[in-house]
């Protein structure tokens, strides 16, 4: 009942903030107005607001932009024990500071360190939390590009990336994350710069409680769909989420931008309803998802869970099973990472919602933008099929898709299975999949897993398995490097080629893109391209697993 | 699978029966099947299998296992590479087929193209014996009766009826003559009576039955736009399946050596899944069914038109036909019945009926248009009127009709009478001097308004003010049932333009009677030529007919350009398409080829793709059962064993092809519909049919082979 409500109100809330959000968005985005602030920021940087970029011109500044990122924060983590604030933190080794640079600029947050125990404050604020504000503002600039590029009319240019950036790191991320940090706080999160305090327990132990800049940092962890937590166990720690009404919060801001951003893209095109069609899909997937994951935990198969009710290993009892779950599929389902349980000790099945989430592409409804430029290539890739089937030559939103966008959209949706497949098998003929706990099935799922999380910039991590080997680092550092860039690329490619194209009227023969039958095949074509691509690979983990 | 309603002639057409007969023989008859394996075979060179990525990894495979049976025989080893090889043999068989076809029509045109001698006249006028593909362009032979014409060109002297069976099948003989719009005569063709002399305007082995011969035989076809976009996400989907199955090895090692109690299978041992089954598995997920038949639906779609003889210059033409949005309709002819009859004569001011009539014939003897003809029929009929010879007419000039002048007429002494459209000879009459009362326009309104076409008639004597004569009433018969093919090309998304010289107000009350969209009234070529271009600026794409010189500019414009084969070359060059029995109305059917050749396509491919469900359900639990038995529990279809799970998946995906060759190359069942409409039948054929049918299929191969020993 409890798990209904939690669910129920979190749908109801989505849906009441989809409309003021996202136009709030649109106006950040299509507005013509620069705040003073923000011209000094483009005087600061040396850009002309008022230049419109190419294609190649925005996937060049989006690219220099993260490659500046990179090497600053690895720099940082290289020499955070001769700065301020560091608690007397040693300096990071090399392969996991490359690791963690990458996994924070490419909005992964992948973490192969333990936050409380590596890093000093000032690296969590000026290094990780600056990161997870602008990796979340390049993703939704590259997804604006891109509806940019559905929108135009045989034009050269997609906006400036600069602009967008600063916009919506400006105008869109900091007075959300404001206004929940200081929630977060009241809620009983810690926000200080403290270096911990010593307490004794009630068995007369001493415990260390770090104290820092926690609330902050909480907040644009979840908005910005980012996922590191300052503490090594995430939103499982009483300080990042005490209590059952954060932990709603906590989803609720996950969920935030992604489900939003459709409303821009119709608002963009001149289509609220192609917008409705988009978050439609999301929605169907999303919920269909949650519905599973919390179904295989709460009747979970196993000895104990049976005898308990329910799989309740590896969760906070402040939580509970619906709500972990719930937090488990809100957190795969869009590129967070954030845990507030651990998927490792979820049931064979309900482990694998987690992996089937992120093997979708994280498109229901994905990462902040990535989400919705990754469901925007299904839909063209299902335009595609569907278009051909209606006796035209096929279009979206009135922009034929041609060889060159199938190029494009296929390239696309090829990078991230090949990352995944090819790391995993890569790790197995390696041998370093031995660094995992188990073996058999559930070893093979640990694997399988890490290169899901890091291909799709998710970031979670099943645990159960050490990857802060030199050969981990660096392999997961590529798959996220690769898994987010690449694609972008690809992306804004797309929409320099859409932008270029005039505009076909819509006709009784067209396609319609806005309807229930659409919808369905957009889902269809997303859940049949992902099991004909890792059905194999589950059958040896998950699926052996929860069959045996 | 029902007969594509594309096949039912249309009612009254004589371009219908003439095509039904080239269809004839049925659309794949077995014995066409067994003289196509020769050429299936010839096609596993790899050289030619290049173009189809999705059969070369087949065949790559198929060698593979070849290689594996001859080192590790078993049944199930040589069973399976046997099949994969037939899976590469229908795949060509398909394409032979679709092609074969086109050879046969080759060979008929070949027989045309015979060693032809051409009496081609020098420049002083002297006659000389030289071979036809010596000929340039240029050159001027001359053709008699009972001979062949050398080469494709215009008739310049002369007029001649000319059999040009060989090239539409249409035993009719057609008459050719110089000047006008029945000037262009074809290579092969043979005059049956009279003499002609025509001008070259083909480059020698360039003429039309050479291109003609080069498209049916699909010598030079090229892959069109879809065609390619299509490819793309074929290759991207074999990528893929590659990947999945490729690195799947290293996870099946892992497993089987966790499991290591586990006795080793057909499908997987210590060296993880056999060679035999991982090439099955990647076979089986490939769209084999798609890329199999991907080039013979595009065979068969050109061919398709061929039946209905009409040649597409290129295959992108065809797939552009299928996205038109506009569609040009030329009136008469196309939407009325053949043309415009004078129905009566219309007298003002004080004229009598018979004078008026007399003024009409006279004005119509140089206007050899059907109307011009029919005014001169009319007042022989009401009249008595017989009809003047114009060449004994000594004293007259005729003034015959143009495009621009929209009238024609006569000048006899200080006598001029002019006949035509009615503004452009009120026009005339004001231009000298004279002042049409307000009668005449009303009269021309009631007519107008009526649906009729009011052609006025006037004259001019020296002297005194030009005046009206009167008005001659045409009538135009909307064929019966074009208006139901009008809101069926709505409900496609299609608008209908009727192209009119027309006033406005004639052609609204046409437009209306036929239930066009829009109408372009009083229309010049370049008229014609501004309206496609507006449209095209819209991103609308249109298409046309069109047969004389002056619609070449439009037909080349236009994205889809129909020419009449009794048109102009000039008009045939412009075009993009040819259409051999001159029917207008086949523009409708044109289209229709070019949606029904894309939901073919993307018919097929949604069928492919939705096959692999059932697929893995069969070879998923057979390979790894043995490790994890737990995994039986996905055998669905309770397969005999892992042997034959496997074979029963390759074999249906084999004999899927085969199955399918047809549907490949007759082309889905077509019904003009909105696009909604036609995706929910096709995915509901093709998705749910797809993801249902291999489950059905797979279980049936399996009961059957369950018998065969050591499977």
């Amino acid at each position: 009942m409890a798990g209904w409500l939690f669910v129920s109100t979190l749908v109801i809330a989505l849906v009441a903030v989809y409309r003021p959000f996202g136009d709030h968005m649109y106006r950040v985005v299509a507005g013509t107005r620069h705040a003073r602030v923000e011209r000094g920021v483009y005087r600061l940087v040396g850009v002309d607001p008022e230049a419109e970029q190419t294609w190649g011109v925005y996937a060049r500044s989006v690219l220099a932009f993260s490659a500046v990122s990179v090497l600053f924060l690895y720099l940082f983590l290289r020499v955070q024990d001769k700065l301020w604030l560091a608690l007397g933190m040693p300096k990071m080794n090399a392969h996991v500071s490359w690791n963690t640079a990458v996994s924070f600029v490419s909005n992964t947050n992948w973490q192969a360190y333990a936050g409380e125990s590596a890093l000093g404050h000032l690296v969590q604020m000026a290094g990780l939390a600056v990161q997870n504000f602008v990796s979340a503002a390049v993703g939704i600039a590259v997804a604006v590009a891109l509806i940019r590029g559905f929108a135009a009319r045989k034009q050269a240019t997609l906006g400036n990336f600069w602009v967008d950036l600063t916009r919506i790191t400006l105008r869109v991320l900091l007075p959300v994350a404001v206004l929940f940090a200081v929630i977060f706080m009241i809620a009983g999160m810690v926000q200080n710069l403290s270096g911990g305090v010593d307490v004794t327990t009630l068995t007369g132990a001493t415990q260390h409680l770090t104290g820092g800049p926690v609330a902050s940092q909480e907040v644009i962890k979840e908005l910005g769909t980012n996922g590191g937590g300052f503490y090594n166990v995430n939103s499982a720690h009483p300080f990042e989420n005490p209590t059952t009404w954060t932990n709603w919060l906590e989803i609720f801001l996950i969920f935030l931008i992604p489900f939003s951003l459709p409303r821009v893209f119709g608002r963009m095109v001149g289509q609220n309803r192609q917008g409705y069609a988009i978050v439609a899909v999301m929605a169907v997937l999303a919920i269909a998802s949650i519905a599973l994951t919390v179904g295989f935990e709460v009747h979970g198969a196993g000895t104990v869970p049976q005898a308990v009710g329910a799989a309740m290993e590896g969760k906070e009892v402040r939580f509970g099973v619906p709500n972990s779950a719930t937090f488990a599929a809100a957190t795969t389902l869009t590129s967070t990472g954030a845990v507030d349980s651990f998927h490792d000790s979820y049931t064979a099945f309900g482990g694998m919602m987690p992996m089937i989430n992120m093997m979708l592409g994280e498109v229901a409804p994905g990462g902040t933008g990535s989400g919705l430029y990754g469901l925007l290539i299904l839909a063209v890739i299902t335009v595609f099929v569907a278009g051909l089937m209606v006796g035209r030559t096929p279009e979206y939103l009135g922009k034929k898709i041609g060889a060159r966008e199938m190029k494009l959209a296929s390239l696309y949706f090829l990078i991230t299975p090949a990352l995944v497949l090819i790391g995993a098998a890569a790790a197995f003929a390696t041998g370093n999949n031995s660094t995992a706990l188990n073996t058999g099935p559930h070893g093979l799922s640990e694997v399988l897993y890490a290169f899901t999380s890091a291909a799709n910039n998710n970031g979670s991590a099943f645990g159960g398995i050490t990857v802060n080997t030199p050969w981990w680092d660096t392999a997961l550092g590529l798959a996220m490097l690769l898994g987010r860039f690449l694609p972008m690329v690809l992306v804004l490619a797309l929409a320099g080629s859409l932008a270029r194209q005039k505009a076909v009227p819509e006709s009784e023969g067209t396609l319609p893109t806005h309807q229930p039958l659409f919808v369905g095949m957009v889902v269809g074509v997303t859940v049949v391209l992902v099991a004909l691509t890792f059905l194999p690979a589950l059958a040896l983990g998950p699926i052996a697993e929860g069959l045996s | 699978m029902t007969t594509p309603t594309l096949e039912k002639p249309a009612a009254g057409q004589p371009a219908a029966t003439s095509a039904n007969r080239r269809v004839g023989g049925g659309l794949l008859d077995p014995a066409q099947l067994w003289r196509s394996v020769p050429g299936a075979l010839r096609k596993l060179d790899p050289r030619t299998l290049w173009h189809n990525p999705v059969m070369l990894i087949v065949e790559i495979g198929a060698v593979f296992t070849t290689i594996l049976s001859i080192t590790d025989p078993s049944v199930l080893a040589w069973t399976i590479t046997g099949w994969l090889w037939l899976t590469v043999v229908f795949a060509n068989l398909a394409e032979a087929v679709a092609e074969g076809r086109g050879k046969a029509q080759a060979a008929a045109l070949r027989q045309s193209k015979q060693d032809m001698i051409a009496r081609r006249l020098t420049k002083d006028g002297r006659e000389e014996r030289v071979p036809a593909p010596e000929l340039r362009q240029g050159d001027t032979v001359v053709v008699e009766a009972g001979e062949s014409i050398p080469g494709d060109g215009d008739v310049v002297e002369g007029i001649a009826s000319v059999d040009e069976s060989a090239i539409t099948g249409e035993s009719a003989p057609v008459i050719r003559e110089s000047g006008g719009d029945r000037s262009a005569v074809t290579g092969g063709t043979r005059v049956l009576s009279d003499r002609i002399v025509v001008r070259i305007t083909q480059k020698p082995g360039e003429s039309f039955v050479d291109r003609m011969i080069a498209l049916v035989e699909g010598a030079n076809r090229q892959k069109t736009p879809n065609e390619i976009a299509l490819n793309i996400l074929l290759a991207a989907l074999t990528i893929i399946f590659l990947l999945s199955v490729v690195t799947l090895q290293p996870l099946a090692i892992y497993a089987k050596a966790w499991q290591a109690a586990a006795p080793d299978t057909q499908a997987i041992n210590a060296h993880g899944v056999t060679g035999i089954v991982l090439v099955s598995l990647i076979v089986c997920l490939i769209p084999t069914t798609i890329g199999a038949l991907l080039s013979a639906i595009g065979i068969a779609g050109m061919d398709r038109l061929v039946q209905r003889n009409v040649l597409a210059m290129s295959g992108r033409a065809v797939e552009a036909a299928g996205d038109v949005n506009t569609l040009l309709l030329d009136k008469t002819g196309t939407i009325t019945l053949g043309n415009r009859q004078a129905a009566e004569f219309v007298p003002v001011d004080g004229v009598t009926a018979a004078g008026l009539a007399d003024a009409a014939q006279l004005s119509s003897l140089a206007d050899e248009t059907p109307e011009g003809r029919s005014v001169v029929v009319l007042a022989k009929n009401e009249f008595g009127l017989r009809e003047r010879e114009p060449g004994l007419m000594t004293d007259a000039t005729f003034v015959p009709f143009t495009a621009q002048t929209r009238m024609s007429g006569v000048d006899i002494g200080d006598r001029q009478v002019r006949k035509g459209a009615a503004a452009a000879v009120l026009k005339w009459v004001r231009d000298n001097g004279g002042d049409p009362t307000a009668e005449v326009g009303e009269i021309v309104d009631t007519i107008s308004g009526t649906g009729g076409t009011p052609l006025v008639v006037a004259e001019l004597v020296a002297g005194r003010p030009a005046r009206a004569l009167g008005v001659i009433h045409l009538k135009d018969v909307v064929k019966a049932g074009m208006r139901a093919r009008f809101d069926e090309m709505r409900k496609m998304g299609i608008r209908t333009v009727m192209i009119t010289g027309d006033n406005p107000r004639t052609a609204k009350a046409i437009a209306d009677e036929a239930g066009v969209d829009d109408f372009l009234a009083e229309a010049t070529p370049e008229d014609k030529l501004a309206y496609i271009r507006r449209e095209q600026e819209g991103g609308r794409l249109v298409a046309m007919t069109g047969d004389g010189t002056n619609d070449a500019p439009a037909l080349a414009q236009a994205d889809v350009g129909v020419a009449m084969n009794t048109g102009t070359s000039a008009a045939k060059e412009a075009g993009n398409m040819v259409d051999l029995d001159s029917d207008p109305t086949k523009l409708i059917e044109i289209v229709e080829i070019g949606k029904q050749l894309l939901i073919t396509r993307g018919a097929l491919t949604t069928f492919s793709i939705t096959n692999d469900i059932a697929k893995y359900f069969a070879i998923i639990p057979a390979m790894f059962a043995g490790v994890y038995p737990g995994l039986d529990t996905l055998n669905v279809m309770r397969l005999h064993s892992p042997g034959s799970a496997i074979l029963s998946a390759v074999i249906f995906n084999a004999l899927v092809i085969v199955a399918l060759i047809p549907l490949a190359l007759r082309g889905v069942r077509y019904t003009p519909s909105s696009a909604s409409a036609l995706l929910r039948r096709n995915l509901l054929v093709y998705g749910l049919g797809g993801v249902i049918a291999p489950f059905l299929g797979i279980k049936l191969i399996d009961l059957l082979i369950q018998f065969i020993p050591g499977i």
